[in-house]
Order: C-alpha cells, then structure tokens, then sequence
C-alpha cells in the first residue's frame, strides 16, 4: 500500500472511531474546533462526523483566510484595478465580494485581474511587462505569508508591489475563546500552519486557558487521531499540546521562514471578515520594504467596508457559532455557482466545503 | 485551490533555489526551495509553487505505527 493510503486505511480509521468512543464521555457535549478549512475539507469528504459518537462534535472555526479577508482590503484591490494598474491573485480570491464589487466583477468591467498559480508567476509578468504597474493580493495564513516575505526581500522588478492581507490564526483561536455561547473543549490546531511557526505559539491555550491542544495532518486518520488524542486529555481533565503531525510539523517551525518573516513584517492589528479588528493578527510590510508596499507607492482610498452582504450568516459560521446548513440562504439563495457570502466564495470557505459535499452536511 | 493545503512531492534535481519535483503519476513541476533546506531525493510539502517544509520519512513511520499501537490496543479490549 502506498504511504498515502496507509494514512487513510479505512480500516484503521473504523479502529479509532471505536477507540473514541471508548475515551468519549458518556453523557454531556464535547465541542473540539478546527481553524482549518482544508480540515473542514477532509471532515466532510470523508464523512467523519457520522464516525463520531452523537455527543462529539467538530466544529470548524476561522480556517479559510481568503474568507476572512475583509471587504475593505477588496476594495483595495478593486480600486488598484480600476486605475489600471495589473492585480494578480490566487484564483480563490476573485469572487470574494467587496462592499461594491469583487476582482472578478472589475475584470467583466475592463480591470486588467489575472490568476496566477504562485507569486514568482507574477512577478515574472511584471519582468516581461515592464510598462505596467503589477499589484499582487497576497492572502494567506502563516503558511503562505512567508513565500510573500521571501520575494520581498529579493530581487524584485520596480514595476512589482504587494497588497498585503496576510492574517495570524493563533490571536483568531484565542477570539473564539471569548465567544458568548461557544463552549470549545479542544482544539485541533492547523497542520501547515504550524510546519512554519512550529508548535510553541499554542502553549497559551493549554497552559492559560488549560485547552487540550493537538496539531494535526490532513489524512482523514490524522483528524480522527486528534478528536481521539483530545478525548483522551478531556477525560483525565488534562491540557497538553499534543503533535500528531510531526512527520511535517517540528516543535520549532520552519526557521528560515520564520527568518524571512521577521525581516519582511511587522505584525499589526488587522480587521477580520465578519469579526472586526484583533491585536498583533496581521503582517504588514516593513517601512524598509516600502516600495514594494501598494498601500504606500499608489493613492487608495481608505474604504468603510461593507463585510456581510443582508441575509448572509458568515459572520456566526467563521466562529463555528452556526453550521452552513442553520443560514436560511444556504443552497437556496446561496450557492458555488452564485455565492451570496465569502464563505461560499473559497474553496476553502465552509459553506462551500459543504456545499460539496450536501449529502455529507445533510447527515451531520 | 485549497489555500492551506500543501502537497507532497518529490525533488527529482535541484537548481539553487529551483528544483524539480515530482508529485507522482509523472506530474512534474518547477518549485522554489529557498524556504527550506532539501537535497535531491528528500520528500518536500509545496504550497503555492514553494516548498515549506521537508518530510520526515522516520516520523511518518513512527506516525503509523502509533496509529498500529491504538489499533492494536482497541482489538484487546
Ligand atoms: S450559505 Fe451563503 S449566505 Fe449563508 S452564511 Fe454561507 S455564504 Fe453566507
């Protein structure tokens, strides 16, 4: 068998459902939360909630960051576009609504928006194109947001800026810790996140807020260890941080790309989609990388920021306070093919995960 | 694209800060390296057109045999 599919043996996974429900307690809820949407993805496709016992209960909290990227940095980019200057993005982005209008409604409108696969795509469009302006959206978590920083400490083209709205996930776990009616027992932390900042970052929730902790993989057996490993700690009422990834994730993260992360960023305050700003949860660029900061080399506008269009329930789905299902829009006003909110938008956005996958949310 | 989601593959050759990869069935692809430290043969997670971290073939091990462990423990019980 080959590796990956010893990592999803079914199998092994039926042999972890029952040693869930060994350590599961018998009576009382258990809610563990993911801040992942490629979790989100794993959970649904493979139906593992119908393996869980009735009073286990994943939830998927603020995972998707193109979801999370807020309406006012849309407009951002928009407004880049409408001057003229040429936006790139990862394809994900280009339906994400802004308070008027997404990248991809600017690019029916004559906007010069193209997708690119990575960011040394677009800067070698800006190397080939030298008499326009190249703006690229960076978006992304700790896993993307160092590949942003290593570009911008190299050899970049003068033609060639970032749009940075890289966000932090681990002040956005500790949101959801403060969310009025949102009981977390446990958290199953993000694997590639944390293959680059490692697992220190998460010592808060298990030593301040005595939060069982376990970083996990994207196998469907790696997510069933973790509900497993975090049962486990909740039944002797312990709080460790547990690392079931570590064939990626080293307890120091990724180093070089911490590194590069230091010398390109600083963190900030940044406003989240749907929940406002948080302290230290955004990079921006450093003041010595300012030319290649679109915020400072072109004139935009700050704008307001129209982030949840009427009707739209993204806002309670990003913290896990509603399921897509419980959002009286969800396949029916709102759909993949006509998305009313940016959590239907990504492909990472949960209300698009389990649009997908309708026969696995019907169930759970 | 899932915008968390890195893959796997392997570095067939490597050219500075380019190398090769292969991420089976004989997709090939181009992929940056500068944010890890890799040689020829090792396993990469690429995310985006970078590698973000090298794979540890002795942990992925270790990983299934845990899985075996509890496997085990769950048909004596
Ligand atoms: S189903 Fe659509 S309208 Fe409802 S919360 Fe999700 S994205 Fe918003």
């Amino acid at each position: 068998m080959s590796e990956t599919m010893r990592f999803r043996d079914p199998k092994v996974a039926q042999g972890i459902a029952l040693k869930i429900r060994e350590v599961a307690p018998k009576k009382g809820q258990v809610k563990i939360c993911h801040v992942c949407g490629t979790h989100e993805w794993t959970i649904t496709h493979f139906g593992l909630r119908s393996l869980l016992p009735e009073n286990v209960e994943v939830i998927a909290g603020p995972g998707c960051p193109v979801c999370i990227v807020p309406a006012a940095e849309i407009d951002e980019a928009v407004q880049l576009a409408k001057q003229g200057k040429v936006i790139t993005c990862f394809g994900d982005l280009l339906r994400v609504p802004g308070s008027e209008s997404s990248l991809l409604e600017a690019k029916a409108a004559g906007a010069d928006v193209r997708i690119v696969y990575a960011v040394s795509d677009a800067i070698e469009m800006a190397r080939a194109e030298r008499e326009k302006e190249f703006v690229f959206h960076a978006v992304g978590f700790e896993t993307t947001a160092p590949i942003t920083a290593v570009e911008a400490l190299g050899d970049l083209p003068r033609n060639f800026s970032f749009l940075v709205s890289h966000r932090l996930i681990p002040p956005a776990m500790e949101l959801l810790l403060g969310v009025e009616d949102l009981q977390i027992d446990g958290f199953i932390a993000p694997g590639h996140v944390s293959a680059i900042i490692g697992t220190k970052p998460y010592e808060l929730f298990t030593k301040v807020y005595r939060m069982p902790t376990v970083v996990a993989g994207f196998e469907p057996n790696d997510v069933l260890m973790a509900v497993y490993m975090i049962l486990k700690q909740h039944s002797t009422s312990e709080a460790e941080l547990e690392n079931e990834y570590s064939r990626v994730v080293k307890p120091e993260g990724n180093r070089k790309a911490l590194e590069v992360m230091r010398r390109a960023f600083k963190v900030t305050a940044g406003n989240w989609r749907g929940i406002g700003s948080l302290d230290n949860s955004a990079y921006a660029l450093k003041s010595s990388l300012e030319e290649y900061d679109a915020r400072k080399k072109f004139d935009i506008k700050p704008s307001e920021g129209k982030d949840i269009h009427k009707g739209c329930q993204c806002h309670q789905v990003i913290v896990g306070k509603i399921k897509p299902n419980q959002c009286p829009m969800f396949l029916k006003a709102c759909t993949p093919a006509k998305p009313v909110g940016a959590c239907m938008v990504s492909s990472e956005g949960t209300c698009r995960v389990w649009a997908k996958n309708v026969a696995a949310a019907n169930t759970a | 694209m899932l915008m968390c989601l890195a893959i796997p593959a392997k570095i067939i050759s490597l050219q500075g800060e380019k190398a090769q990869v292969d991420f089976g069935q004989g997709v090939l692809r181009d992929v940056n390296v500068s944010l890890v430290e890799a040689k020829q043969g090792d396993y990469v997670l690429v995310h985006a057109g970078y590698a973000i971290q090298v794979l540890e073939e002795k942990e992925a091990l270790e990983t299934l045999s845990l899985w075996s462990d509890v496997l085990a423990q769950a048909g004596q019980e």
